[in-house]
C-alpha cells in the first residue's frame, strides 16, 4: 500500500517530537546517552507509529508486535516513543534516571509499560528477541518481532550466536534493524573492531539484507515492508549520531553525555525550526 | 533401616545396607518430561548435550518444544528469556561450569532482574564429574547463583528427589538454578519421601550436633551420623535441598537445640550452603561450625570417588569436622 505524503509527514513531525522529548529527559538527568538516542528517532517514529501492530492502552495484548532494544543505553529514545504512543503520561520523561522513576538508567522490564525486556549489556536484547520470535512461530501467533542493535554491539560474540541462530529457524516473523552509525565509544566502528563487509557477514548467516537510510521514512518503510519468506531480515540503517542537533551530530564526545541547559535550549530550538520546515531530516550517505 | 531416622521422610529402607546407584540427572531426565506433560508451555533448550544432560526423552516426546541452541549457552539463555516473555516455562541445559558458568550476565540480566519464568539447570555439577578435571568440576555455581535476587536455588540430594524437584519447579512462576551431578550416587529417598521447595527436611533427629548438608553429601552424612551414634554421639541430619531461599527457622532449631553446626556440600567453601547456613546462624543464635566443602583450591582428574576421598567430601571428612566442632560446644 503506497503510502501518502501526509503520513510521511506525520512520522517525520514525531521523530521531531521525539527528538525533543530526548533533548529535555537527557538535560533533566544530567546523565545519559544523546547522540545514539536522537540518530535513531527516525527509526523508532516507523516502527511505532506505522509498522507495529502494538496498543498503548493493552499493553500485554497477546497479538501484539514485540520490540526489543538491544543496544538498550540509548532507551531515551525508546522512553520518549513509549511516552508518544500513550504507554505512559508524558510528564513523567523528566524523572529519567531518577530515584524512583519507572524510566532507569537502562531499561527494567515490568517497570514502565511497553518495556518488552530489560538491557544493558549488549547483544542480550538480540537474544531475547529471537526467543520471543520462536516462541511465536512453534505457537503459530501472526506476531512479529523486531530488535535493533549498534554496530559496536556487534563486537559481541552473543550477537553472532543469535544471528546463526535465527538464520538456521529461518525466523521470517524476525526483522533486525542495525542502528549503522559507525561510532563506538572508543572511535569509528571500522578502526575499533572491523565490521565489514557487514552485509556479506548478515548475507551469510541467512538473513535477508536491506541497506537503507535511516533518516529516510519512506525508504525504511518500504524496508519494513518488504515481504520476505522463510527467512529473518535486517535493515542495515545508515544513520548520522547525534541527527537533528546541528552541533551533535557526527560527534563522538555526545555518545555518551547529556546537553546541558543552554544546549539544550539550543538544541530545542533547532528541532523547532525542522519541525517548522515540516521535517525533512536527509542523511548524508545519500 | 536406622531406627533413628525421621519416619515422615520414608527415606530408603537400604540406605545403610547396600543402596540403589542411580545418576541424580537421570531424576531431572524424568521430571522434565513429567512437567512437560502436566503443562504444554514447557520447553526444553540444550547446548549440543542431549543426551549426557538427560533431555533426550523429553526431545522424543516433544520434538515441537525442544530447541536445539548449539554451544552458545549465552544465547541459550536470551533466548529462553524471550520465550518466557512470550509464557513459555523453558528449562535450559548445559554444564554447570557453562550455565550458569558461561552466561551469568545473561542470566542476571535477561532472567532474573527481569523475573523470566527460566530453570537453568546445572548438569555434571561438582568434583564427581572427575577424570574432565577442574575445567569441568563446577565449584563455584551455588556462590554465584546464591547472589543473584529473585532465583532460587535447589540442590537436590538423589535421583527421586531431583526428579520430583524438576517437576515442582515448573509451578513457581520465577526463575530456579538446579544443579546436580553425573555419576552414580546412592537413592536415600523413596517415591513416597515427601518434597518441598524452601524447606529443609530433618532426615534424622539428634540433639548433639546437626549437619545440614546438600547434594550427594546428604547421604553421606546420614552414614557419618549412623557410624557415630556407635560413639554416643547423637547427629541430627537436614537436607537443605533449597539453599535459597534458605530454611531458616530449621537453621536457627539446630543450633539452639543442638549447639553445633557442620556443613557439607560439594562445593567451595566461599559462597555455597555453608555460608548461607552461617549467615543464618551469626545473625540468630551464634554456635561453632565446620565446613565440609572445597577448601579454597581447584581440583584435579581422578575417578569420583577417589576425588571425593582426597577432598574429605565423604563421611570421612564429616565425622572428623563433626569431632572437631562438638569439641568447640
Amino acid at each position: 500500500m503506497a503510502v501518502t505524503d501526509a503520513q510521511i509527514e506525520y512520522l517525520e513531525d514525531m521523530a521531531t517530537h521525539i527528538r525533543e522529548d530526548i533533548i529535555i529527559m537527557l538535560e533533566k538527568a544530567g546523565s545519559g546517552h544523546s547522540a545514539g538516542s536522537l540518530g535513531t528517532a527516525d527509526i523508532f517514529s516507523t516502527l511505532y507509529f506505522h509498522i507495529m501492530k502494538h496498543d498503548p492502552k493493552n499493553p500485554d495484548w497477546e497479538e501484539r508486535d514485540r520490540f526489543v532494544l538491544s543496544n538498550a543505553h540509548i532507551c531515551p529514545v525508546l522512553y520518549a516513543t513509549l511516552a508518544e504512543a500513550g504507554y505512559y503520561p508524558k510528564k513523567e520523561i523528566t524523572t529519567l534516571r531518577k530515584l524512583g522513576s519507572r524510566l532507569q538508567g537502562h531499561p527494567h522490564k515490568g517497570a514502565l509499560p511497553g518495556l518488552e525486556a530489560s538491557g544493558g549489556p549488549l547483544a542480550q536484547g538480540l537474544s531475547i528477541a529471537v526467543g520471543m520470535a520462536v516462541a511465536a512461530k512453534i505457537d503459530e501467533k501472526r506476531s512479529r518481532v523486531f530488535c535493533m542493535v549498534g554496530d559496536g554491539e556487534m563486537n559481541e560474540g552473543q550477537i553472532w550466536e543469535a544471528l546463526m541462530f535465527a538464520g538456521k529457524n529461518r525466523l521470517h516473523n524476525f526483522t533486525l534493524v542495525v542502528d549503522r552509525n559507525n561510532i563506538q565509544i572508543d572511535g569509528f566502528t571500522e578502526d575499533v573492531m572491523p565490521l565489514e563487509s557487514l552485509k556479506d557477514k548478515l548475507t551469510s548467516f541467512g538473513f535477508h539484507v536491506i541497506e537503507v537510510d535511516g533518516h529516510n521514512i519512506r525508504r525504511l518503510i518500504e524496508a519494513f515492508e518488504e515481504t520476505i519468506f522463510e527467512k529473518p531480515k535486517v535493515l542495515l540503517a545508515r544513520t548520522i549520531p547525534g541527527k537533528g542537533v546541528d552541533f551533535m551530530e557526527f560527534k563522538p564526545e555526545w555518545h555518551g553525555k547529556p546537553p546541558n541547559k543552554e544546549e539544550a535550549d539550543k538544541a530545542i530550538s533547532e528541532l523547532e525550526e525542522l519541525r517548522s520546515l515540516g521535517g525533512k531530516i536527509t542523511c548524508e550517505h545519500e | 533401616m536406622s531406627k533413628s531416622l525421621n519416619k515422615k521422610f520414608h527415606l530408603a529402607g537400604n540406605i545403610f545396607d547396600s543402596p540403589d546407584q542411580v545418576p541424580a540427572r537421570n531424576g531431572y531426565g524424568e521430571g522434565v518430561v513429567e512437567a512437560g506433560q502436566a503443562d504444554e508451555n514447557v520447553v526444553v533448550l540444550c547446548c549440543d548435550l542431549t543426551e549426557s544432560t538427560r533431555n533426550a526423552k523429553f526431545k522424543e516426546t516433544f520434538p515441537q518444544r525442544f530447541v536445539e541452541i548449539g554451544i552458545a549457552e549465552q544465547n541459550m539463555a536470551g533466548i529462553a528469556a524471550g520465550m518466557a516473555f512470550s509464557g513459555k516455562i523453558p528449562y535450559i541445559s548445559s554444564y554447570a561450569t557453562f550455565n550458569p558458568g558461561r552466561n551469568w550476565d545473561q542470566i542476571r540480566v535477561s532472567i532474573c532482574y527481569s523475573m523470566a519464568n527460566v530453570k537453568i539447570m546445572g548438569a555434571h555439577a561438582g568434583i564427581s564429574v572427575g577424570p574432565d578435571g577442574a575445567t569441568h568440576q563446577a565449584m563455584e555455581d551455588i556462590a554465584i547463583t546464591r547472589c543473584l535476587p529473585n532465583l532460587t536455588v535447589i540442590v537436590p540430594s538423589d535421583y527421586w528427589e531431583t526428579k520430583k524437584a524438576a517437576l515442582a519447579i515448573a509451578g513457581i512462576e520465577s526463575p530456579v538454578y538446579m544443579r546436580f551431578g553425573r555419576e552414580k550416587i546412592p537413592v536415600i529417598t523413596t517415591e513416597k519421601t515427601p518434597f518441598q521447595i524452601g524447606r529443609a527436611d530433618t532426615y534424622r533427629d539428634g540433639q548433639d550436633v546437626t549437619v545440614i548438608a546438600c547434594g550427594s553429601l546428604v547421604y553421606e552424612a546420614l552414614v557419618a551420623a549412623e557410624r557415630l551414634s556407635g560413639d554416643g554421639i547423637d547427629v541430627r541430619v537436614i537436607n537443605c535441598h533449597t539453599v535459597k531461599p534458605i530454611d531458616e527457622k530449621a537453621i536457627i532449631n539446630a543450633a539452639i537445640e543442638t549447639g553445633a553446626i557442620v556443613t557439607a556440600e560439594e562445593h567451595q567453601v566461599h559462597g555455597g550452603l555453608g555460608n548461607a547456613v552461617a549467615e543464618v546462624v551469626a545473625k540468630n543464635s551464634p554456635v561453632p561450625m565446620e565446613y565440609v566443602a572445597m577448601m579454597d583450591r581447584f581440583g584435579e582428574s581422578g575417578e569420583p570417588n577417589e576425588l571425593m576421598h582426597k577432598f574429605g567430601l565423604d563421611s570421612k571428612g564429616i565425622i572428623a569436622a563433626i569431632n572437631k566442632v562438638i569439641e568447640r560446644k
